[in-house]
Order: structure tokens, then C-alpha cells, then sequence
């Protein structure tokens, strides 16, 4: 019980920092705008090889964006224990009488629906831009697949909080990690595109299963089903959070 | 039971041991000093009793849970006020205590009482909806102080509580300490590398050196054993005579010169004085000046450690 309302108060604490910085929403939004517009308008004319026929890059790239959004607010979500041990904050939290692994889980809970609300606000921006606005039952099924990349990558940024002294690694990880997962994902271009040495890479890449997913249920075009992208996402998502939870457990705070 | 245990307790980082198998217990009620200089050790000890650091050897109760098999046990009864600022900035004061409150499972009305009742401690009711951002350091000590109270704790934890405040500031939280301690009869352990505070706070200090605890016992009795107040006699005239019939009474425990006035370590002092000057008199000697210095915490620090505390380790 007691867990169950920290979860709830770390939830809770998450949304009013979140809400309360206005600039920061913009700030962090500003990246999967520029991406989509540029490269939207950039590649509309051109073909982009291995577009299915019939669907414009725009549309291909949307999906794509989305999971960038998501890909990047969530790892951040997760690494941000690191400012709250640089504030101080995190021994606050440690010394609660609750477990850590209620810790964990509402951590995922305030940076999912953090990273849901941008990626959505995306969606709804792409519409504007010639994608086609969704159905309610494929936008709910893409709303299912931003929540469990969101929570495999909170759990990733996790595991690398809790490995990290301080927050200078901080970009090591968004340049050399986070930088590479995006683009292997298919994000920007068809997986099939990539030379044959690096397309295992991309598959071992959670993301390229959430873009992929996201794409089907959005557009209708997709490499794998959905369904499958649905379940091996769902395995990366309980993997990663266990080795969060592990990791930060195993975490001295002080 | 003790409200504190601790049994050969020891932390390494890499090389660096930096507490040594240091033992003690506090009883329940009392208020409980370590004094130190930075990087004694005191912060780490602390660290480990409230659960967020694992020793590398040793074992120590608190509140009868061990502080690595029954954690939670310990988190369930202790507050613990951080060293370094523990709060989040983009929250209002009352947005913290009320964090705080809901992790240790308190109720709402409970809840706003126990907030209102915090906040008018620690005189912050006025500001508790600003962003804690806008609090001065004094503020946020004080917020953080606040905090720890709210789950009514049976051992509060103050770690250097008064670290970087202003006098008055300082004396205001000593104070709330105190009362804390008598109409709560919550049991305080708290750091400090001021002496003056351990002094007038704590009902035991344990000295804490290189990780190590060199002497516990009540301030009073650490300064008496010390062998009592340094009295200074500026005269005219020879010392000598004066000193032999000086080293003669029983309550002078130490006579000697320095820089043309004598110097003494004297049994209660301020009661020897008349006897001093009369002494003076019989060996013809005028005394000009009479200095009486009550020996603090400071004198047994250097006396246990021979350095300065802020020498540093």
C-alpha cells in the first residue's frame, strides 16, 4: 500500500516539475519538430529507396519522429536520477521507508507519461504536415507502443544512472548510446537500407521493434507485424527494467 | 535497548578507510554529539547508520533494526536532516514537506496538520507556497529541518545542521533541537565541526579523528579532564618566589612563565582567585591583570588530537 503511493508521489512530482517548466516542453520538442520539418519537406520530392509505394516520406518519417521523441525524453527521464543525486534529492527519496523497486516504478510512471504527452502533442503536429490523423483504435494501439518504449528506455537511462558517478558522463551516453539507437531504428530511412554487417545491430535496437510498430498501426505499412514488434518490444521493456531496477537497487546514494 | 548501536563499525573507498571500527551507543533521549574536522569521517558514519551507505565491516543497530538486514525497519523510525541540501528547488515549500509526508504513508488530514504544525516551528508558514529556488540557505536549513519532524521520528539524524547559517539563524535551530529533545524526547544524533555547538547541545560528544572516535564522554567532564581553567597573572616584580610558592597549593596543577606573566591551569578557577592575589602579596609581588579562561571543547580537541580543528584531518 505504502509502495503503491510513492509510486503515485514520485508520478505526481514528476508532472508538476514538468508542467511547471514550460520551457523545457518547448525546448524538448524543438529537436523532433526541426527533424520532421526538415527532413519532411527536404526528402518530399525526392524518392527515398525502400519507401514502400504508395505512402510519401513524410508519412514514412512521422513514426519515425515519434519514436525519437520518445527515445530521447524517456532515456533523459531515467538519467535524471543523476541531477537529483547532484541535488541532493535522490538521498531524500532513499532514506523513505519504500521499496526500490517502487522507487524505480514511479519513476517510469512520471517520465512515460512525460514522454506519452510530447509524443502525442508530435503526432497531433504532423497532421498539419500532410499525415494522416489516426483512428481512435490505432491511436490507442500507438499510444501502447510510446509507453513500453518509454519504459525500456527510462530503464536503460537507469541502468546508466546508476553506473555513473556524477553528470559528466551525460553526454558520452546521449552521443555514443542514444545517438546510435535512433539512428538504427529505421527511424529515418527503411532498417533494409543498411549495409548487411550492421543490420544485426538493428536489430538488437529496441527501438527499430517500437518505430516499426509505430509505423504499422499508423500508416499500415510495416517490416515485421505489429503484433510481433508488440511482443519483442514488451521483452525488451521487462528486460531493461529489471536490470534498472537491479542496478539502482545496488546503487550507493550518499 | 540503546536507541543507537554501533559495534567495530568501518567504511573503505578504495584506499581511503574512512571510519576505522569506531563503537559506541547512544541512549535513548539524549542528544549525541560527533565533533570533527571535514573529512573525519562523520558524514560517512551518518550516512551508513541512516541506511544509504553499506559498511564494509561492522554492525550497528538502530532503534533495534540492523542497519543492512532490516533497512526499512530503520527508515520506518529515523528523520534525517542531509548535510548537503536534500530538497527539490522547483517545488514550493510545502510541495516538499508534502512529498515527504505521503512517502511515509501519512495520512490527509494528518498530513495538513503535521505540515501546518512543521511550518510554524520552523517559522516558514508565510513562505511555504514560494518555490523553494527562492528560499535564502537559513530558509532551506530550515525547510529541511521541518521535513525530518513531519513522520515524528524516534532518532533524528542532523548532519553539520547549522553548516554556513548566520548566529542568529544557528541559535534559533539549537533551540528548536532542544525543545525537540525535551517535549518529544526524540533522541538526536548530530555532527558538527563547531565547537561551540556540540558544546552547548549535546549531553555526550564523541570526538571522531581520522575515521576513528579518540574520546567520549560529556563535555563537562572531557574539559575537567583537561585539569581546570588556564588563569593568566600579569605582575611587576620577580616571578620567581611567586611561582615557588604557587607550584606548593594543591588545586595549581600546572604554573609556569610565558612572555613575562605567569601562566596556571587552576582547579575551579574563579574560587582561587582571592587566594592567588594574596598569595602574590605574601611573596611581594603586585599582580596588574587577572585573565580566567574556562577551557573549551577546542583545548581537547588539540590536546586529544595535538592539532587545531581547523587544521583540518
Amino acid at each position: 500500500m505504502r509502495d503503491l503511493t510513492a509510486i503515485a508521489v514520485l508520478w505526481q512530482r514528476e508532472m508538476i516539475r514538468f508542467f511547471r517548466a514550460k520551457s523545457r516542453v518547448v525546448g524538448t520538442l524543438g529537436m523532433p519538430i526541426f527533424f520532421l520539418a526538415f527532413l519532411g519537406f527536404g526528402f518530399q520530392t525526392s524518392s527515398v529507396p525502400g519507401i514502400p509505394a504508395g505512402i510519401d516520406y513524410v508519412t514514412f518519417l512521422v513514426p519515425g519522429i515519434l519514436g525519437m521523441t520518445i527515445l530521447f525524453s524517456s532515456t533523459f527521464a531515467g538519467i535524471s536520477v543523476l541531477w537529483d543525486r547532484e541535488f541532493g534529492f535522490l538521498k531524500e527519496i532513499m532514506v523513505a521507508p519504500v521499496s526500490r523497486t517502487a522507487i524505480v516504478l514511479g519513476r517510469i510512471a512520471g517520465g512515460a507519461t512525460t514522454s506519452l504527452v510530447q509524443g502525442v502533442l508530435i503526432l497531433l503536429l504532423a497532421v498539419p504536415m500532410g499525415f494522416p490523423l489516426p483512428g481512435v483504435v490505432p491511436f490507442l494501439a500507438a499510444v501502447a507502443f510510446m509507453l513500453l518504449i518509454a519504459a525500456a528506455f527510462i530503464s536503460l537511462g537507469l541502468i546508466f544512472a546508476s553506473n555513473m558517478k556524477d553528470i559528466h558522463g551525460f553526454s558520452l551516453v546521449m552521443n555514443f548510446v542514444v545517438f546510435p539507437i535512433f539512428f538504427l531504428s529505421g527511424a529515418l530511412f527503411p532498417v533494409e537500407n543498411l549495409p548487411a554487417w550492421l543490420l544485426p545491430l538493428a536489430y538488437a535496437d529496441p527501438l527499430t521493434y517500437g518505430v516499426d510498430g509505430l509505423r504499422g498501426v499508423l500508416t499500415g505499412v510495416s517490416s515485421f507485424s505489429p503484433l510481433l514488434d508488440f511482443v519483442i518490444l514488451s521483452a525488451f521493456a521487462l528486460l531493461l527494467l529489471a536490470l534498472g531496477a537491479w542496478f539502482f537497487e545496488r546503487s550507493e546514494s550518499a | 535497548m540503546p536507541a543507537i548501536r554501533v559495534e567495530g563499525l568501518t567504511k573503505v573507498f578504495g584506499t581511503l578507510v574512512a571510519v576505522d571500527h569506531i563503537s559506541f551507543e547512544v541512549a535513548d533521549g539524549e542528544i549525541f554529539g560527533l565533533l570533527g574536522p571535514n573529512g573525519a569521517g562523520k558524514t560517512t558514519t551518518i550516512s551508513m547508520l541512516t541506511t544509504l551507505l553499506t559498511p564494509t565491516e561492522g554492525t550497528a543497530e538502530v532503534a533495534g533494526a540492523d542497519i543492512v538486514r532490516a533497512r526499512d525497519r530503520v527508515r520506518e523510525q529515523i528523520g534525517v536532516v542531509f548535510q548537503e541540501p536534500a530538497l527539490d528547488t522547483n517545488l514550493t515549500g510545502r510541495e516538499n514537506l508534502d512529498f515527504h509526508a505521503r512517502m511515509y504513508g501519512i495520512g490527509r488530514t494528518e498530513r495538513e496538520e503535521r505540515i501546518r504544525a512543521v511550518l510554524a516551528l520552523v517559522e516558514l508558514s508565510d513562505r511555504a507556497d514560494a518555490l523553494v529556488a527562492e528560499y535564502s540557505g537559513g530558509m532551506k536549513r530550515r525547510l529541511e529541518i521541518a521535513r525530518g519532524l513531519i513522520q515524528h521520528p524516534r532518532i533524528l539524524f542532523l548532519d553539520e545542521p547549522t553548516l554556513g547559517l548566520d548566529a542568529q539563524t544557528r541559535r534559533h535551530i539549537w533551540e528548536y533541537i532542544r525543545t525537540l529533545n525535551r517535549e518529544r524526547g526524540v533522541t538526536v544524533i548530530l555532527t558538527t565541526h563547531y565547537m561551540e555547538e556540540a558544546d552547548r547541545l549535546c549531553d555526550r560528544v564523541a570526538i571522531i579523528d581520522r575515521g576513528r572516535i579518540a574520546v567520549l564522554d560529556t563535555p563537562e567532564k572531557l574539559k575537567e579532564a583537561l585539569g581546570g581553567d588556564a588563569i593568566t597573572l600579569s605582575i611587576e616584580g620577580d616571578a620567581e618566589p611567586l611561582l615557588k610558592a604557587l607550584a606548593g597549593l594543591p588545586w595549581v596543577k600546572q604554573a609556569g612563565v610565558a612572555s613575562g606573566a605567569i601562566t596556571l591551569t587552576v582547579e575551579q578557577g574563579e574560587r582561587h582567585i582571592p587566594a592567588l592575589i594574596a598569595a602574590a602579596g605574601s611573596a611581594g609581588v603586585a599582580v596588574t591583570a587577572v585573565n580566567l579562561r574556562k577551557p573549551s571543547l577546542e583545548d581537547v580537541f588539540i590536546q586529544v588530537t595535538g592539532r587545531s580543528i581547523r587544521e583540518g584531518a
